[in-house]
């Protein structure tokens, strides 16, 4: 049986670019505290701040949470937005609608979803057009991705 | 080599973390784009950026890297710099450009990511 331990949600507003990263930085260090596989720590953290990031620059608000179990890690972001049209063209590395204003703040580089990917042992993506977007990872305890 | 033969080499500005200069650093990572530092992250790598705004400091604290040389003359603004002396985080400027900066830290030994 999978026992929850510890659940977590935090707000998240688009557009607030001075704030954007911080909840990632606290989910990290939560699970510093809890004495949790370094490895497991950082993927966890770019997964959270890829996210973060992406409703940050295309957005409007969401909600993260993020659940700790005995064996594994859960993110989910729900975004109020405006929805990925094409999800497979996003999910392509390079790929970015980002302004250049965003690239100036070093994003926009069409990674962050690839690297949410790449660092999650589960990841699906969800996007209504108009509505909204939601990701959500599982990254196991035990597991090297 | 230690962060303090960095500082002389490049000509540093120490701009938080003047007591932890002793650090022995032996990779870098070099970039103004975050989403390239989150892809290879390198815990304990210094990471060279002309990128000076806040999220510079978070990349690091995501990425396990606890020092950062700013170059070509850019610097963080105060929010920015507390934020990484509260984290206990070394932060370098140097005037001297990324190119520059790169190729005398390679020289002394200094090893890229990938
Ligand atoms: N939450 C979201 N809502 C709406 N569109 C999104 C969302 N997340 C991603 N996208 C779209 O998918 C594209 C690719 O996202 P991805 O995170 O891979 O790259 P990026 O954000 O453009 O750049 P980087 O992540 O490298 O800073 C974005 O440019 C954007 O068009
Ligand atoms: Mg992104």
């Amino acid at each position: 049986m999978t026992e929850e331990l510890l659940r977590r949600t935090f707000e998240l507003r688009g557009r607030d670019f001075e704030n954007a990263g911080e909840k990632s930085t606290e989910v990290t260090s939560i699970l510093k505290e809890l004495d949790i596989d370094p490895d497991v720590i950082l993927r966890v953290g770019v997964v959270t701040f890829e996210a973060e990031m992406n409703v940050v620059m295309y957005a409007d608000k969401a909600i993260l949470s993020f659940i700790l179990t005995d064996d594994e890690i859960a993110i989910e972001v729900a975004d109020q937005g405006p929805g990925i049209p094409n999800i497979e063209l996003a999910m392509q590395p390079g790929y970015s609608t980002a302004s250049d204003e965003m690239r100036e703040m070093g994003f926009g580089y069409g990674m962050g979803l690839p690297n949410i990917k790449k660092n999650s042992d589960e990841f699906f993506l969800e996007s209504q057009v108009g509505k909204g977007t939601k990701v959500y990872c599982m990254i196991r305890l035990n597991s090297n991705g | 080599m230690k962060l303090s033969e960095i500082k002389d080499l490049l000509k540093c500005e120490v701009l938080a973390g003047a007591d932890a200069l002793e650090t022995d650093i032996d990779t870098a990572v070099a970039s103004d784009a975050m989403s390239v530092v989150l892809a290879s992250p390198y815990p304990r790598a210094l990471l060279i950026t002309g990128l000076t705004n806040i999220q510079s400091v978070r990349t690091a604290q995501i990425s396990f890297i606890s020092s950062i040389l700013y170059v070509r003359g850019t610097r963080p603004n105060d929010t920015t710099v507390q934020l990484a002396r509260d984290n206990k985080m070394v932060l370098l400027a140097t005037d001297t450009g990324m190119f520059n900066s790169c190729g005398l830290l390679h020289n002394r030994g200094i090893k890229g990511v990938i």
